[in-house]
């Protein structure tokens, strides 16, 4: 960490739920601002949403900090001339309006340029389209968008049916809101049934166009199975439908011939904004009632919404694992909740997007390729703040629910899913940065930045679910999950990580990934002791246990870190029983025990 | 009176049995005494049992000479017969009804059950007031059993054994009785090793609306106090409640009279709205409609969260005066049977690691549920599908269940039991062969209806190493330290296996607990055997080199 800019000693940190406080000196670099008591807590600039200071109290100047991590803190400057000074210090720091001021251009993990190659090269969607069995007789690879002449925010490789000429490409891409043409994402190889996705047509009231017209047939055509192709408007009817005024709207079904069309009436970016603010709202109110809590968390619809691409992705599932049918989907330009709906299809149908690897390639593919943009989504520069939604968080969300369903599915745990999501917004790494490939080439990332997905393997051994079952995928390729309501639940994990209070105070998940990890130093101990035994002449038979391991880990991996087991207390104060009246002399609280596990690190 | 009066049609064939998310079975349907019984034909098709007494409700239709019975139970699983035949069909209908709401408690399945199992260890016997009383002695003098209730005309709510302060004689019991509601003086629940405060807990004091005052009962809990030491009073019931309850010959302690005593009024609910609040629970998780907003406001308008809210909340707040403030407490509600009985145990689990055990829980129960006079029969008569006007059915235990339940998920390695276990402590409640939660008090079961004489106890069953093993939570490890629970509302969680068990499939859930079992008996062998291998080898060495040491 570079040279620090501000101390400020005495600083009281205080807990957002209750009464209690600690006292520190609170730093500020050029990257973060650290709070060091007996451990440090260190927030990245890029993290902080807002910096507000509040009134003066008796105590001091309050600062209050939000996070796009759902991190919230409170601290109490003794002098307000201090305050002042990290307020500004900060406000000027928030705000990074090009990107060469983004961490990701600083940040050194040590690594040679080779390493960093290397890095870039681990995800590569040319192989993964390969995977899914494309190029084929019906689908090809097109160089139309080679320069980003047809699209400039698609990627420069694109997969289209093998009927649809250069010239129906263009034309159809001119029909389309910011020339966002239909073009594959996933192939359902079983059925050779296709998901596309595409942005809105500009079909106004009345419009049509000829070309985009033979696209959709191309689509119908390269699917034997089933000619009809279900084109899923994501977008609730009434959006749609003012679209039509502004020249843009839905596929007429009788310009298309075997289309079969369908809303699936997901809320837009503004709607999604407002609703998550609604919800940290409710959830980050003190003394909160049951009864607010769940008025709350109804009101601001967020699980309404979580539940509405969830259902939209098992349709799209249906129809091509079920019906065997190719899906076009779009929604307005094609890149929000289009990306949400078609990556979690894939996932849905997929088993390999359940794995880590292949949960990288996913978000790599119909993310960042396809040009979700997450530089305005994730707020990375100083830029509009009605661009800002909480898009692909969202999407996160909705595969936790799925690992809640199908727990032995994926291969991975919720800490991976929140180390993600931290990273969207740390700006750390190149992956996420910017709106586009294209400006991503731009920005030459791949030479001046490094990759998560690198860094994010290197530590896989923390994001591994412990009761993952590779079989599962065998007897359940596809996963049916239930939409009854109750199976939407509210993911603590996520929006509280930061607030210790509100966790068990013992994780199954910990205990057993640490019990695993152990299986396998006990293993490689009795391995040991049979050859000293050996040498004594006395043979043992080799590891064979009862309940040896089914599936024996998929790879070698270093073992645990060897962190010791803790039976952890916890606090009465903390938790807000209510205050005891005229306490008779209280006692001081035992010491804190060790943050849980998983909850985002330091990253500095 | 003779089953067989009631019971009109005795066998049916042709009838098909549906359950969610089982296939449907199609056999013979039986009636006994104490059973719903379906047999299929074929082999291996499973068979239904169905005590009568798990009935809750039925109702019947017709489509053409088709009828069917939709069948609600106690544990909250809703069936449906379908019975070929009009007669037959109004027949089986008409006898379950009347065997499932049989009104003479010696008619009861408890009472004819006669055990498939050899009883290695009598459940009635495993928990005497005399043994809990052992236990203290080793920790503290000041307390003495007084046998002043052995014929139960003090209170007769409680067991003939009760644990009070050692200077307070049998005299002065009698008169703190009189003052208190269904006679329940306050009496030793818990005793707190690590600092010697003490829960106690009591019916209101019955000061009335002209303030009535006790010496006697004023001595008595003061005894309790240690020198210059205050205490609390926590009262379960709000403010206003309480004044309320003045108007009918109750009340609470008045400051003047109880100066070293601090009050704390809470909000713990009345067993009817307790009730009103199951029902609408359990209508919400069985709506089908899918809609998320309906799911979220009817789980709100039922209440049941912010039920466990506040009795968690509570018996934290007790178990805090006692650990945290160094203070004695003393609970009371209204008759002191029902939400002073949550407040009393909760506390205990929190503070005391042995409640955390398989048999800790079971003397728990005993001791502050069946010994301290809560009214199973009359509170778990009818559960969440009862239509008619509740009489004096509530899910007060129910609810203590799921306030541990709640406790366990957040310490998940701190418990021996699993969630399985409360469960079955749910279902016996409602309805049982085993006799250990009929009658209304200790006087009425151990004396009146001779439970352990003529009834097994679910202890003697429950305790059996088969049964035992599937009880057992994988992850205990033996926690000394008192565990407070977060008592936020996100923290708070819908206990689906009570509430959903019939409405989802679990089979993914239950392989990947199978899974993590796995995990947790590999590395047990495998410890075992990294120690057996270290043994040999040590022994080997040792035997090796006798002349290397000096």
């Amino acid at each position: 960490i570079e040279a620090i800019r501000n101390t400020v000693e005495q600083v009281k940190l205080l807990d957002r739920f209750s009464n209690k406080s600690t006292t520190g000196t609170l730093h500020l670099t050029a990257t973060h601002l650290i709070f060091v008591e007996s451990n440090a807590t260190s927030i990245l600039h890029h993290h902080i949403a807002s910096v507000e200071k509040l009134s003066l109290t008796t105590s001091g100047c309050p600062l209050l900090i939000q996070c796009r991590n759902f991190r919230v803190v409170h601290f109490v400057v003794p002098r307000e001339r201090d305050c002042h000074d990290v307020y500004s210090s900060l406000l000027r720091l928030l705000r990074p309006v090009s990107y060469d001021e983004l961490y990701a251009f600083s940040y050194n993990p040590k690594q040679n340029e080779q390493q960093r190659d290397e890095g870039w090269q681990l995800i590569d969607l040319g192989a993964e389209f390969e995977r899914m069995g494309v190029p084929c007789d019906q689908w090809q690879l097109t160089d139309v968008n080679r320069d980003y002449k047809v699209c400039e925010t698609y990627p420069r490789d694109l997969y289209v049916p093998i009927t649809a000429s250069k010239p129906i490409i263009v034309g159809s891409s001119k029909f389309r809101s910011k020339g966002r043409f239909p073009v594959l994402t996933y192939f359902y190889q079983e059925r050779k049934a296709a998901v596309c996705r595409c942005s809105q047509p500009l079909s106004g009231f009345s419009a049509r166009c000829l070309e985009d017209e033979h696209m959709l047939q191309a689509i119908s055509k390269a699917n034997h199975n089933n000619r009809y192709v279900y084109v899923m408007d994501t977008r609730p009817k009434l959006n749609a439908l003012a679209n039509r005024a502004a020249g843009k709207g839905y596929e007429n079904e009788d310009n298309y011939s075997n289309i079969r069309f369908q809303f699936v009436g997901i809320e837009n970016i503004h709607v999604m904004r407002s609703s998550l603010q609604k919800l940290l709202e409710v959830v980050g109110t003190r003394s909160l009632s049951v009864m607010d809590y769940l008025v709350g968390l109804e009101n601001s619809g967020w699980l309404r919404h979580i539940k509405a691409i969830v259902d939209a992705a098992i349709f799209l599932t249906k129809a091509v694992t079920v019906e065997g049918a190719s899906v076009l989907v779009h929604c307005s330009d094609g890149w929000d909740r289009t990306a949400q709906v078609c990556s979690l299809g894939a996932l849905l149908m997929d088993p390999y997007y359940r794995t880590i690897k292949g949960f990288m390639v996913l978000i790599e593919k119909d993310w960042i390729s396809f040009g979700h943009k997450f530089a305005d989504r994730c707020d990375q520069l100083d830029g509009d703040p009605k661009e800002v939604s909480p898009i692909f968080t969202q999407f996160l969300e909705c595969v936790w629910q799925l690992t809640e369903q199908f727990p032995q599915a994926f291969q991975f745990s919720e800490w991976f899913l929140i180390q993600i999501h931290e990273h969207i917004h740390s700006c750390q790494f190149g992956n996420f940065l910017g709106n586009s490939q294209r400006q991503r080439e731009e920005l030459q990332l791949k030479e001046r930045t490094y990759s998560l997905w690198d860094h994010l393997l290197s530590e896989q051994q923390l994001y591994l679910n412990p009761v993952y079952s590779p079989s599962f995928a065998e007897t359940h390729p596809v996963l049916e999950p239930s939409t009854q309501p109750w199976n939407f639940k509210f993911w603590r994990n996520m929006y509280h990580q930061f607030d210790r209070s509100m966790h068990p105070r013992q994780s199954i998940l910990k205990n057993t990934v640490m019990l695993k990890e152990n299986s396998k130093e006990l293993e490689s101990t009795v391995r040991e002791l049979q050859a000293k035994l050996q040498k004594f002449g006395v043979s043992t038979s080799p590891l064979e246990l009862h309940s040896q391991q089914k599936e024996q880990a998929q790879e070698d991996t270093p073992v645990g870190s060897g962190e010791e087991r803790t039976v952890e207390g916890s606090s009465a104060t903390e938790n807000g029983y209510g205050e005891i009246k005229g306490s008779f002399g209280s006692k001081s609280e035992p010491a804190i025990v060790s943050l849980e596990f998983g909850v985002a690190r330091m990253t500095c | 009176m003779e089953f067989a009066e009631l019971i009109k049609t005795p066998r049916v064939d042709g009838v098909v049995l549906h359950r969610p998310f089982l296939p449907t079975v199609e056999g013979t349907l039986c009636l006994t005494g104490h059973h719903l019984i379906l047999s299929s034909r074929q082999d291996n098709t499973e068979e239904l049992w169905l005590l009568h007494s798990n009935i809750d409700a039925i109702e019947k239709r017709f489509i053409g000479s088709l009828g069917t019975i939709i069948v609600k139970c106690k544990d909250l699983r809703i069936i449906q017969l379908d019975i070929p035949g009009m007669e037959e069909c109004l027949n089986i209908a008409s006898s379950i009804e009347a065997l499932s709401t049989l009104d003479s408690v010696s008619l009861m399945y408890p009472f004819f059950y006669r055990p498939m199992f050899e009883v290695i260890e009598d459940g009635w016997h495993l928990f005497s007031p005399e043994e809990a009383f052992k236990d203290l002695e080793s920790m503290t003098d000041e307390w003495r059993l007084s046998e002043v209730n052995k014929d139960f005309t003090v209170c007769p709510s409680y067991p003939s054994l009760v644990t009070v302060p050692k200077d307070i004689d049998d005299d002065t019991l009698c008169k703190a009785a009189a003052f208190r509601h269904g006679g329940r003086f306050p009496v030793l629940s818990y005793y707190h090793k690590k600092n010697g405060m003490v829960m106690m807990r009591a019916g209101q004091p019955l000061t009335g609306t002209n303030g009535r005052r006790c010496k006697e009962d004023e001595k008595l809990i003061n005894a309790t106090l240690r020198a210059g030491k205050r205490g609390y009073i926590i009262d379960t019931r709000t403010i206003a409640v309480a004044q309320q309850a003045k108007a009918r010959g109750g009340g609470f302690e008045q400051e003047a009279n109880y100066p070293q005593w601090r009050r704390i009024h809470k909000a713990i609910e009345r067993s009817n709205i307790l009730q009103e609040s199951l029902i609408k629970l359990v209508e919400a998780c069985n709506d089908q409609s899918n809609s998320m907003d309906r799911w979220l406001s009817k789980l709100e308008a039922s209440n049941w969260q912010s039920h466990v809210k506040e009795i968690l909340t509570t018996a934290c707040l007790a178990a805090q005066c006692i650990d945290r403030s160094g203070a004695s407490v003393l609970v009371h509600g209204t008759e002191g049977t029902d939400s002073t009985l949550q407040v009393t145990s909760l506390a205990q689990i929190i503070l005391e690691p042995a409640c955390r055990t398989i048999r800790g829980f079971q003397a728990l129960v005993e001791r502050e549920w069946l010994q301290a006079g809560h009214p199973f029969q009359q509170r778990c008569a009818q559960s969440a599908y009862s239509n008619g006007k509740p009489r004096s059915e509530a899910p007060v235990f129910l609810l203590f269940l799921d306030c541990v339940w709640q406790i366990l998920r957040q310490f998940p390695c701190s418990f021996q039991f699993n969630e399985h276990f409360l469960i079955t402590l749910f279902e016996h409640a409602y309805a049982s062969q085993f006799g250990t939660f009929l009658g209304n008090s200790a006087a009425e079961s151990r004396v009146k209806l001779k439970l352990s004489r003529k009834t097994v106890s679910l202890w003697s069953w429950v305790n059996r190493p088969q049964e035992l093993e599937r009880f057992v939570n994988p992850l205990y490890e033996p926690n000394s330290l008192v565990i407070w629970p977060s008592v936020a509302p996100q923290s708070l969680l819908l206990w689906e296996g009570v509430f959903l068990r019939w409405n989802r499939s679990t089979k993914f859930l239950d392989e990947a607990y199978e899974e993590m079992v796995h995990i947790i008996e590999y590395n047990k062998e495998l410890q075992n055997k990294v120690n057996s291998l270290r043994r040999q080898l040590a022994q080997l060495e040792t035997e090796d080199s006798p002349l290397q040491t000096p």
